[in-house]
């Protein structure tokens, strides 16, 4: 990594927005390859996750790191002249849903930002989301581990009979389910029949870790 | 009953509550009644009725303060808001019939009401900021304000031209939908006033007369929405922090004058920002606390009483917002464990709280009796404290349930 580059994870990392975009497009404009400048967002954003988890940054930090990471690949993007030769990582999948009656998304929102940049194909399908299109959506995804987000009360039966649903197509055993939100707790995980609950983001990439060896 | 009777019951609920929030032991552990859209499961309606039926609304929550006998409930004419929403074309919230079914409750819209350059507007002209933009925005009767003269800096023979805006399409069609929303605000004003004192001289004490929120939420969910409010603490510090100061003086201001017009001393401040998970310390005591706390110090000041409701889990916060005259508020924790509470704010303010969600639609009554039981044995000793749901009850709890919680007060006592 030469000082550029590492000048450029630690500016986003550090959440230095204004100097890491001009440094950004400083280094496209001398030719520097635009695959590798993302590269070095995925860098600073694992570095970001892990503040994240640790307590030292909070959702206003990891806001500001999505926004740099679309601003910069906005800046990289059109510049990718060809494919990669090199054969996409087949990453971890897990789809995200706001469960049906609930038009919450800023949790699911971060839940999905914080997979991303752990390293997860995440499939975000929207709220107020039916449980025949949680079914629908997972036989065309094929994840190996589905979240359901809720944030009122109403979510609890919701989240249990789109689990049913997922039960009846048959697909329960080829998936994990974790379940959160503003009221979710170990009872109403038992309740819902889902395999965990999470109380935050981190929950949730620990959730997906563990069962996908991600 | 008799009004005499009535009068004896409002004084001794009052009393209990009075004797909570000043840190004195009560006869017994009081209990609050907040209920929304259980209410329409309660008395058999559907969500929308409750919406917009007064008299059905009125006639359910009557039924439900009569089984469950409450020392104070929460105003049911915040639920009963379908008419006059629709009145405004209310594009904040989605509710049934508008964007939800039936037998779904009201749902508010996150969206940027407001954009990230438009605090200048805000901090320069409030008012001018409101009619310009904000309202027009936020409910389709506004529509056309913003075609209104401009009146700041008219002034003499200016004011006979300009005048004529009054004449513009759009600001005549506002003024004419703003003259039938104000009929039906009225019609719901009236409902409300009327209902509460007819249930006053019952005996039930109303939860509180008047309602404000931190300037931090203030902007965050009602104008920037969270992904506007969050980038904000990192871009532009500056210029939040100078809005905030000014939204803060207009929000303890309309809360003084309607706390005031209503004769209730108790003004609600639902608090959404506050968790522990959603900004650093640092940053709670640089964005949200010392404004929220100047709210919370002048209503105090003007002898009105913050029920502030912080929701989700606010257990690192405990420390800092404990800085506040004590045996004058009421904090009512959501997911916050009040027993770790009790032990940090105990002898500051007055807990309320908090049987959770999940026990309450779940559980079984001889689950939820005990989980009472456990508040009212260690949160209530001392007094000091304020039996309730962790966000009143649930639309979804069954009936055995919230009678369970309800008569806890009567078997237990610290």
């Amino acid at each position: 990594m030469n000082e550029n580059e590492k000048r450029l994870v630690d500016l986003v990392a550090d959440m230095d927005e204004d100097q890491a975009l001009v440094l950004a497009q400083e280094m496209l404009d001398n030719g520097a390859d635009p695959l590798r400048v993302l590269e070095l967002c995925r860098e600073a954003m694992d570095i970001v996750g892990k503040r994240f988890e640790t307590g030292e940054y909070f959702l206003p930090e990891l806001i500001l790191a999505g926004e740099m990471l679309d601003q910069i690949g906005g800046l990289a993007k059109p510049l990718i002249k060809q494919s990669s030769d090199k054969p996409a990582k087949k990453l971890p999948r897990v789809l995200i849903g706001t469960v049906h009656g609930d038009l919450h998304d800023i949790g699911k929102n971060i839940v999905t930002f914080m997979l991303d940049i752990n390293g997860f194909e995440v499939k975000d399908i929207g709220i107020d989301v039916p449980a025949a299109i949680f079914v629908e959506e997972i036989n065309a995804f094929k994840p190996q581990v589905v979240c359901l987000s809720g944030f009122l009360t109403l979510a609890f039966d919701s989240m249990k009979e789109t689990i049913q649903a997922i039960t009846v197509a048959g697909l329960r055993d080829q998936l994990k389910i974790q379940i959160g939100g503003g009221q979710i707790d170990e009872t109403i995980r038992a309740y819902t029949g889902a395999d965990g609950f999470g109380l935050n983001a981190v929950d949730a990439v620990n959730f997906s870790r563990k069962w996908t060896g991600g | 009953m008799t009004e005499n009777n009535g009068a004896a019951l409002y004084a001794e609920k009052l009393k209990r509550i009075m004797d909570a929030v000043e840190l004195r032991q009560p006869d017994r552990v009081p209990v609050a009644f907040q209920a929304s859209f259980w209410l329409a499961r309660y008395g058999g309606i559907s969500y929308r009725e409750l919406m917009y039926d007064y008299d059905k609304a009125a006639e359910i929550m009557q039924r439900a303060l009569l089984e469950f006998d409450p020392d104070q409930f929460y105003p049911v004419h915040a639920t009963t808001i379908g008419r006059v929403s629709e009145a405004m074309g209310f594009k904040q919230i989605q509710w049934p019939g508008h964007g939800v079914g039936d037998n779904q409750p009201f749902q508010y819209i996150d969206r940027e009401y407001m954009t990230a350059d438009e605090y200048d507007d805000f901090v320069f002209d409030p008012t001018g900021f409101y009619l310009n933009k904000y309202l027009p925005r936020v409910g389709e009767a506004f529509e056309g304000l913003e075609e209104l003269p401009k009146f700041a800096g008219l002034y003499y023979n200016h004011l006979l031209a300009h005048m004529r805006h009054f004449a513009n399409p759009g600001a005549v069609r506002a003024l004419a939908a703003l003259q039938k929303m104000a009929e039906e605000s009225q019609l719901l004003v009236r409902n409300k006033i009327d209902f509460e004192n007819k249930m006053a001289g019952l005996g039930f004490p109303v939860t509180h007369g008047a309602a404000t929120n931190a300037p931090f939420d203030y902007f965050g969910d009602y104008f920037r929405g969270a992904k506007g409010i969050l980038t904000d603490m990192r871009r532009r510090p500056d210029k939040l922090l100078e809005a905030m100061e000014k939204a803060g003086v207009l929000l303890l201001r309309h809360a003084i004058a309607a706390a005031r017009a209503s004769g209730n001393n108790f003004v609600f401040i639902p608090i959404h920002w506050a968790s522990d998970s959603f900004m650093s310390h640092q940053q709670f005591m640089t964005f949200w606390w010392p404004q929220c706390r100047k709210i919370i110090l002048g209503l105090i000041e003007n002898g009105l009483i913050p029920i502030c409701l912080w929701e989700a889990v606010c257990t690192k916060r405990m420390e800092s917002i404990g800085d506040i005259p004590p045996g004058k508020a009421i904090y009512w924790f959501e997911r916050t464990d009040l027993v770790t509470a009790k032990e940090v704010l105990g002898d500051v303010v007055c807990l309320r709280g908090n049987v959770s969600p999940s026990l309450m639609t779940t559980g079984t009554p001889e689950e939820v009796d005990a989980s009472c039981r456990h508040l009212i044995e260690t949160v209530g000793k001392g007094g000091g404290f304020i039996l309730d749901g962790a966000f009143g009850i649930p639309d979804e709890t069954p009936v055995e349930n919230v009678r369970a919680m309800y008569q806890s007060v009567h078997k237990y006592n610290v």
